[in-house]
């Protein structure tokens, strides 16, 4: 049945694609859009609805009459999920394809692959995912939420529910591990103690012991910052040993593919969250964006998180090319920087200026029957984790992903 | 107390899930001495059929015990009549047939079945021992396991299509001289193998997120323990997974998943370096 699905929304795609195809050939002059993103390979449940959402976004923009008088063209390269083909076309995109800006990347592998080729040959570079932090580069710009501005958001929520003594389970690599770095802080900060953290890596399927572990412990309250298909195992394995009745179940990761639809919704319930995005945002922006996107692919089921951010992120590009007037670089950082913001399907977002990450609503959220529920919005939280280390303003010539002490 | 039983219960579910996931290659590679490299991808679309049949409103138990094993059982015949039986006796041959026949596999699921994680959640409710919640699933498994080694074990021993496969892997010659045809035994134990894979893969799709790449997990533990096992097929089985398991779950208790994994393969690798044969080119010796 998925089959039939995804071959419609394959076919519609690539008509929505094929669509734009006559305007830019009309258009002698054109500017190039660069996309480079993994939609096909183990990671196309995160890149195909982004890549989804980045056409749809050119489309709108090209429909109100391009940007400074052009229609936009799209330059999109698919890496198949293998982080040596980010290199390779990255490359294409800078020197053969000569765009005006690239938006993409998915993993911070795939973002540190490609991030110092942009910054080389002058592009701006958009990357729309919520990730570890810390990168701090004036060619790039983060719109996806830090750890701290999540944990911030969902450690005094999560304890107010349950109770002082939590258990941190995390995917063993760098986000995990700094994501469970600053759980450990919010949980000291707001009175409550870290009984046990424990790493898996990420092809990890088997939490029986774990599960035993934990209960030994006796903790309040779990967080599970767990990555990817092999993990979900640990939702599935925590809910048949009946434990989801008995301590709450937090999660910084959990949804961000949708993974709550996959979970029964026995499984799934109660599951504490906090993002910048849900399908369940009750707010105009969100049921325009929606019947928008049901428009051109069908239905709404597969926009997630991150592809809400890869919308907004070439949404604010643009509206920061018309401001600019011009599509020169420095013109473009500079209209970036100058406190620019969006009201996207997510709630407003604006760019901050010292560090090039996004200033943006935080909703706290538990999933409920497959859907995620809106308990909390808190609006217009600040990078902290990145603002701590990072002031581009005052050393513009900074290129480091720095790993923030705690 | 309860801690210890629940352990206890952890570490026996260790050794049946290892049991389970290596009882097809044991028979594939260990009776046929076929490396059959796609081995991770029959469990997978034993997982996916699994998942299949219970969509289309199968109870699950059926789908786990009886659609499973079939469909990729079927699966293996055909690979065997197009593919392996072209390669008996050629070892690196069949591996790389297979491994290609992974890739295959693996590209097909993802057409079909698309590249997002699937599963279903697990037929048996948790139960408590003392303070501690456990899995009632894990129990099903460790049932499954036993009554598995006990079908094998009378299989093999007590039926004459038992002995007739046996005689056939030790001397395809002798039993062609006797009237049976040693392509057919071999076809007919190449279902059974892929048979077990595709049981194994759906018994323990309830616990994990499926995708196509899944197989993957699975492989390199079979093949460990199979070839730590040794020669003889149950014996084997029994001995290699039991040490492994206990060797995983110890260490996974007393310090981390991580180490309970490196454990394992440290082990595998002292093991082998002290018992080339496997542990029943040893003791145990002439058991099945």
């Amino acid at each position: 049945m998925s089959l039939n699905r995804r071959n419609f929304l394959a076919s519609s795609a690539a008509f929505s694609s094929a669509s734009l195809l006559p305007q830019v050939v009309l258009a002698a002059d054109t500017i190039k859009l660069g996309s480079i993103l993994d939609t096909s390979g183990i990671f196309d449940a995160y890149g195909k609805p982004m890549d989804m959402a980045m056409r749809l976004a050119v489309s709108e923009i090209n429909a109100a009459g391009g940007l400074l008088g052009k229609q936009v063209e799209v330059m999109a390269y698919d890496t198949q999920s293998d982080m040596a083909l980010y290199s390779q076309y990255g490359q294409q995109l800078t020197r053969q394809d000569k765009v005006d800006v690239v938006h993409g990347g998915i993993l911070s592998a795939s973002r540190e692959a490609i991030r110092q080729t942009m910054r080389r040959s002058n592009t701006p570079y958009f990357y729309n995912v919520l990730y570890e932090g810390g990168v701090c580069d004036r060619n790039i710009f983060i719109n996806g939420v830090t750890p701290a501005q999540q944990v911030e958001a969902l450690v005094p929520y999560a304890m107010g529910k349950s109770g002082k003594k939590v258990y941190i389970l995390a995917a063993d690599y760098n986000y995990g591990q700094i994501t469970a770095r600053w759980i450990q802080k919010f949980v000291a900060d707001n009175g409550g103690e870290t009984v046990g953290v424990d790493f898996f890596p990420l092809d990890v399927s088997d939490f029986g012991s774990t599960i035993a572990k934990v209960q030994s412990a006796g903790p309040d309250l779990v967080i599970a910052p767990l990555v990817g298909g092999a993990h979900l195992s640990f939702f599935r394995q925590w809910a048949a040993a009946g434990m989801n009745d008995r301590i709450p179940l937090a999660s910084t990761t959990m949804g961000v593919g949708n993974e709550h639809k996959v979970l029964t919704p026995e499984e799934g319930n109660g599951i504490m969250v906090a993002y910048n995005y849900s399908q369940e945002l009750d707010t105009p922006a969100n049921s325009a964006f929606k019947e928008k996107w049901a428009a051109a692919y069908g239905d709404s089921d597969l926009i997630h998180e991150i592809a809400v951010s890869n919308y907004q992120g070439v949404k604010t590009w643009a509206k920061a090319v018309s401001q600019a007037g011009s599509l020169e670089r420095a013109a473009v950082i500079a209209a970036l920087e100058s406190g620019l913001s969006l009201e996207g399907p997510a709630g407003k977002i604006t760019i901050d200026p010292k560090t090039h990450h996004a200033v943006l609503d935080v909703h706290i959220m538990e999933i409920e029957n497959q859907g995620m529920k809106v308990i909390e919005t808190l609006p217009q939280r600040q990078p902290i984790d990145t603002q701590a280390v990072c002031d581009l303003q005052a050393n513009p010539d900074d290129n480091t992903q720095y790993e923030i002490e705690i | 107390m309860d801690l210890t039983v629940v352990i206890l219960v952890e570490i026996l579910y260790a050794v049946a899930s290892l049991i389970l996931i290596s009882a097809g290659l044991a028979v594939v590679f260990g009776m046929m001495k076929v490396i059959n490299l796609a081995h991770g991808e029959f469990m997978m679309m034993g997982g996916y059929a699994t998942i299949t049949a219970v969509s289309f409103g199968v109870n699950i138990f059926v789908a786990m015990l009886v659609i499973a094993p079939i469909v990729v059982g079927l699966i293996g015949l055909i690979v065997e009549r197009l593919v392996i039986r072209h390669l008996y006796g050629r070892l690196i041959d069949t591996m790389l047939a297979t491994w290609g026949l992974s890739l295959l596999f693996i590209g097909l699921a993802t057409m079909i079945f698309g590249n997002t994680t699937t599963g279903i959640s697990t037929p048996i409710p948790g139960f408590a021992i003392g303070n501690y919640q456990v899995n009632g699933y894990n129990f099903f498994i460790i049932v499954v396991a036993i009554l598995l080694l006990i079908a094998m074990l009378v299989i093999l021993k007590a039926t004459r299509a038992g002995l007739i496969a046996r005689g056939t892997m030790q001397r395809p010659d002798m039993a062609a001289a006797l009237g049976y045809s040693p392509d057919r035994i071999y076809m007919a134990t190449f279902f059974c193998g892929s048979a077990l894979s595709g049981l194994a893969g759906a018994v323990l799709a309830p616990l994990v997120g499926l995708v196509p790449t899944s197989g993957g997990a699975y492989i390199a533990k079979a093949f460990i323990t199979v070839i730590a096992g040794g020669p003889s097929l149950i014996a084997g089985l029994i001995s290699s997974a039991g040490f492994f398991g206990v060797v995983n779950q110890v260490f996974t208790f007393s310090i981390s998943p991580v180490i309970g994994e490196v454990a394992l393969l440290v082990a595998a690798v002292v093991l082998l370096r002290l018992l080339p044969q496997g542990i029943t080119g040893k003791f145990f010796k002439g058991k099945l």
